[in-house]
C-alpha cells in the first residue's frame, strides 16, 4: 500500500482526475446535465496540459461515442461521460463500440428520462441501455467512482468490452465527500498502456467492420471465418467471463489499497440477516440506513448491493439471496409494462434453486423524488405484515408516489 | 494544377471485381480517388453503396484501410481516427470520410457541419447519386425536382436539389472542389491538391447511377458529361475562399455554349412524369445557380 491523498471532491471531480490518473489519450464529451463538469474538468487538465491528450469538443453526443470509437479503433485509449438523452441519444453508437469490442470507459451520470423533462436522478437511462453490450458497474460513493473508472480500463482491455461506470445525478455528481486519491505510480503500476491486439492503421490496410451475411465465409486464403452470429456469441462469452477477470482485477486493485473490489456484490448487516433489500447505488446505501432503523424494530435485515449489473451476477446473488425469507428490490427505474428490470433479473437468477422468497419490488426516487430510509423502512413493514398474513408474495410497490 | 495525365499513379487499390451495379458512377470515380489518395490514408465510410462496393466479410474490394461507421456519424468518425492518430502520434496519415448524399445533404450533416467547424484535418468526400439508392431509390434532399423515385411515386420530387456545396462554402473551409467522373483527370488532379492542403477538406462527385435514374449502364460517363454540358452540375473548386471555375465548366463560360437541359433529362427514366411547368422550374434554378458561379467566377 502507498501512501494516498485525502481530498474533499464532488463525484464528477473524481471521475475526471481518474481519467486523468488512467493517462486517457482521446476524450470526446458534450455538456448535459449532471455530467457536464466532467467535460469542463477534463477540458482544464487537457489545456492546462496538466493532461496529454487529444480533447474533440463534438457537437453532440452521437459524435462523441463515435470520436471514442475510430480513436480507439487507431490504438488510443477513449474516455467519454454523459447522462440520460445524451446517453440515450448514443444508443446506436453503444451496440457499434460492444460489437466493435473495443474498450471505451464512459461514466454515466444517472438521471430520469423525459418526456416530460427532468434534469434529476433516476436510473432509467442507463437501466434502458442494459442489452447493448457494455458492461455496468454502479456506485455507491465518490470513492467508488475513482476507484471503478480505475479499474474499468483494465477490464475494458482485458476483456476487450466497454465499461459503462454509473452514479446517481447530484446525489455523487454534485456531492463532496472526502476521497482518498491514488498516486500516480500506483495506477501506472496497475493499469499498463493501452496495446490494442487489433488496430486500424495505414501500414496494414483492412477492412474494419463490413457487411456480415448471416453464414460463415471463407476468407481469400480459403479460411472459414466467424459470421455474425459467432461474433456475438464470442461478444456473450466474453461478458460472462467478464465477472472473473472483474473479481481478478478488484482483488489485484483491493490489494493496493486496502479498499475492498473483491466481489461483484457488496454487502450491509447480512451476517444474521433474514430480510434482504437490494438495489443499486445511492438507492441502496439508502437502504442501509433503513436497515439500521428496522433492527431498531427488531427485524434482523442487512442489504446486498449489486455492484455490476451486467455481466449479472447470478451466482452471487443466489449465494447471498439463500437465507432470506424476504427480499426487497429497491429501484430507481422502471421496464414499462411490467417491473424493475433488476427484480425481473434477481427472479430470473434464483428460478430453480429452491429459493422461493417473497419478492416485493420497490420502485422509488424518480425523476429525483427524495427516497428517505424511512419511507424505506415503513414500506418494508408493510410488505412484512402482508407477506406474514400470506397475503403477498410478488409485488411492485411505488414508494411516495399519489396512487 | 498540381499534376497531369502523365503522372496518374499506375498502382491500383481497388481489386478486380466488385459488388457495385453495372456503369456505376462511383466505381467510376473511386479508383481515380484512391489513385490520388495513394498510400497512407485511412477511410471511414458509412452504410452507403460504397459499403456494397467494398464487400462482404471476411472478403473485401479494396487495398486501403477503412472503418465503416453508422450512418449519422461519418465526419465524426473522421474526426475520432484524426484524434486517435494524433494521440498515438501518426500526424501523417490522411484520413477520408466518404458518404452519398444521403450520409451527407441529410442524415450526416450534422457530425459534417461539426467536423468541419472546428476544422478537422480530413477530407469528406459526397459522391451525389441523388437519392438513397443503396436502399433503392428513395428521395434525398439531394435528388432534382421532378424526379420519381420510390418515395415520390406519382408526384415527383417536388422541391429543388439543396445546395450542399453553398453550406460547405459558409463553414469557410480551406479547400471545396466539385469532380465528375466524365472528367477523371480533373477528378486526379483535384484529389491529389486535396490531399496536400491541410485543414476541413469538402469534395463532391456527381455520379450518375444506372438502376436509380433509369438508363442503360453504358450511358454512364455521357450522363456525367451531359450533366456538366447543361450546367446541372458544374466544376469548380473553393481555395481560400477564391472561386474559380474549372475544366469544361470553365471553357463552357467562356464560350456560352451552354446546352439546354432536355438534353440531360429526356435519357433517364426518373424524369418521365415531369411536367411542363416542373421544367421550366427546374430550368430557371439551373440558369440561376449558373449565373451566380459567373458572378463568383468574375469577382
Amino acid at each position: 500500500m502507498t501512501m494516498a491523498e485525502v481530498q474533499i471532491m464532488t463525484g464528477n471531480t473524481a471521475a475526471a482526475i481518474a481519467a486523468k490518473l488512467c493517462q486517457v489519450q482521446v476524450v470526446a464529451a458534450y455538456p448535459i446535465t449532471p455530467q457536464t463538469s466532467i467535460t469542463e474538468t477534463l477540458s482544464q487538465y487537457i489545456e492546462s496540459g496538466a493532461l496529454k491528450a487529444e480533447y474533440v469538443r463534438v457537437e453532440g453526443e452521437h459524435s462523441a461515442l463515435t470520436v471514442c470509437i475510430s480513436a480507439s479503433t487507431v490504438g488510443a485509449r477513449a474516455f467519454t461521460s454523459t447522462s440520460s438523452h445524451g446517453l440515450l441519444y448514443m444508443h446506436e453508437q453503444l451496440h457499434w463500440a460492444a460489437g466493435s469490442r473495443l474498450p471505451i470507459v464512459m461514466c454515466c451520470v444517472n438521471r430520469g428520462v423525459g418526456a416530460p423533462w427532468s434534469i434529476f436522478n433516476d436510473q432509467q437511462d442507463s437501466i434502458a441501455q442494459r442489452d447493448t453490450g457494455w458492461i455496468q458497474i454502479y456506485c455507491r460513493d465518490n470513492q467508488e467512482i475513482i476507484d471503478t473508472v480505475i479499474q474499468s480500463y483494465r477490464i475494458a482491455e482485458e476483456v476487450y468490452a466497454p465499461v459503462m461506470v454509473c452514479y446517481d445525478g447530484f446525489v455523487l455528481s454534485h456531492t463532496m465527500m472526502p476521497v482518498s486519491v491514488p498516486e500516480a505510480a500506483l495506477v501506472n503500476s496497475f493499469l499498463p498502456p493501452y496495446k490494442p491486439h487489433t488496430f486500424l492503421s495505414a501500414e496494414n490496410p483492412r477492412n474494419i467492420n463490413p457487411v456480415i451475411f448471416p453464414h460463415m465465409r471463407k476468407n481469400s486464403a480459403g479460411v472459414l471465418c466467424d459470421g455474425y452470429m459467432e461474433m456475438r456469441y464470442k461478444l456473450q462469452k466474453s461478458l460472462e467471463k467478464a465477472k472473473d477477470t472483474i473479481i481478478a482485477v478488484g482483488m489485484q486493485y483491493t490489494k493496493l489499497t486496502g479498499r475492498d473490489y473483491s466481489e461483484l456484490l457488496w454487502h450491509y448487516k447480512t451476517e444474521d440477516a433474514d430480510i434482504v433489500l437490494t438495489g443499486m447505488g445511492s438507492i441502496a446505501t439508502e437502504a442501509t440506513v433503513a436497515v439500521d432503523q428496522l433492527r431498531l424494530q427488531g427485524i434482523k435485515a442487512g442489504v446486498v448491493g449489486v455492484r455490476v449489473f451486467r455481466p449479472f451476477p447470478r451466482i452471487a446473488l443466489q449465494k447471498a439471496l439463500q437465507g432470506a425469507r424476504a427480499i426487497f428490490v429497491l429501484e430507481k427505474a422502471i421496464s414499462y409494462g411490467y417491473e424493475g428490470a433488476l427484480c425481473s433479473d434477481i427472479k430470473a437468477a434464483l428460478y430453480g434453486t429452491g429459493i422461493s422468497a417473497p419478492m416485493h419490488n420497490y420502485i422509488a426516487g424518480l425523476g429525483g423524488r427524495d427516497v428517505k430510509a424511512r419511507e424505506i423502512a415503513a414500506a418494508v413493514e408493510t410488505s412484512l405484515g402482508e407477506i406474514n398474513n400470506k397475503k403477498t408474495h410478488n409485488k411492485t410497490v411505488w414508494i411516495n408516489c399519489r396512487q | 494544377m498540381p499534376e497531369n495525365l502523365f503522372k496518374v499513379n499506375r498502382e491500383e487499390y481497388m481489386l478486380p471485381g466488385n459488388r457495385a451495379c453495372q456503369g456505376c458512377g462511383l466505381s467510376l470515380s473511386y479508383r481515380y480517388v484512391l489513385k490520388a489518395l495513394r498510400e497512407n490514408t485511412i477511410l471511414t465510410l458509412p452504410a452507403s453503396c460504397l459499403t456494397v462496393l467494398h464487400g462482404l466479410y471476411p472478403t473485401t474490394s479494396v487495398v486501403i484501410p477503412c472503418l465503416n461507421c453508422t450512418f449519422a456519424s461519418t465526419a465524426a468518425s473522421a474526426a475520432g481516427l484524426v484524434a486517435g492518430l494524433a494521440a498515438t502520434g501518426k500526424t501523417d496519415t490522411t484520413v477520408v470520410a466518404v458518404a452519398g448524399d444521403g450520409g451527407t445533404y441529410d442524415i450526416g450533416i450534422q457530425a459534417l457541419s461539426g467536423a468541419a467547424e472546428r476544422g478537422t484535418d480530413f477530407i469528406f468526400v459526397c459522391y451525389d447519386n441523388e437519392g438513397y439508392m443503396n436502399t433503392g431509390t428513395q428521395r434525398s434532399s439531394a435528388t432534382p425536382m421532378g424526379a420519381l423515385t420510390t418515395t415520390t411515386p406519382i408526384l415527383t420530387k417536388e422541391q429543388n436539389k439543396k445546395d450542399m456545396l453553398k453550406i460547405m462554402e459558409a463553414h469557410d473551409i480551406a479547400y471545396i472542389a466539385t469532380t465528375s467522373p466524365a472528367y477523371p483527370l480533373d477528378l486526379y488532379d483535384k484529389f491529389v491538391k486535396a490531399k496536400r492542403i491541410k485543414g476541413t477538406r469538402y469534395m463532391q462527385i456527381h455520379v450518375p447511377c444506372p438502376p436509380g435514374w433509369g438508363y442503360p449502364p453504358r450511358e454512364t460517363v455521357k450522363l456525367a458529361r451531359l450533366a456538366i454540358e447543361t450546367g446541372v452540375f458544374v466544376l469548380f473548386e473553393i481555395e481560400n475562399g477564391k472561386f474559380r471555375l474549372t475544366g469544361r465548366s470553365k471553357s463552357l463560360a467562356e464560350k456560352g455554349t451552354r446546352i439546354p437541359l432536355t438534353n440531360y433529362l429526356e435519357r433517364q427514366d426518373r424524369f418521365k412524369k415531369m411536367s411542363a411547368d416542373q421544367l421550366s422550374q427546374l430550368q430557371k434554378f439551373v440558369d440561376n445557380k449558373w449565373n451566380e458561379y459567373l458572378k463568383k467566377s468574375a469577382s
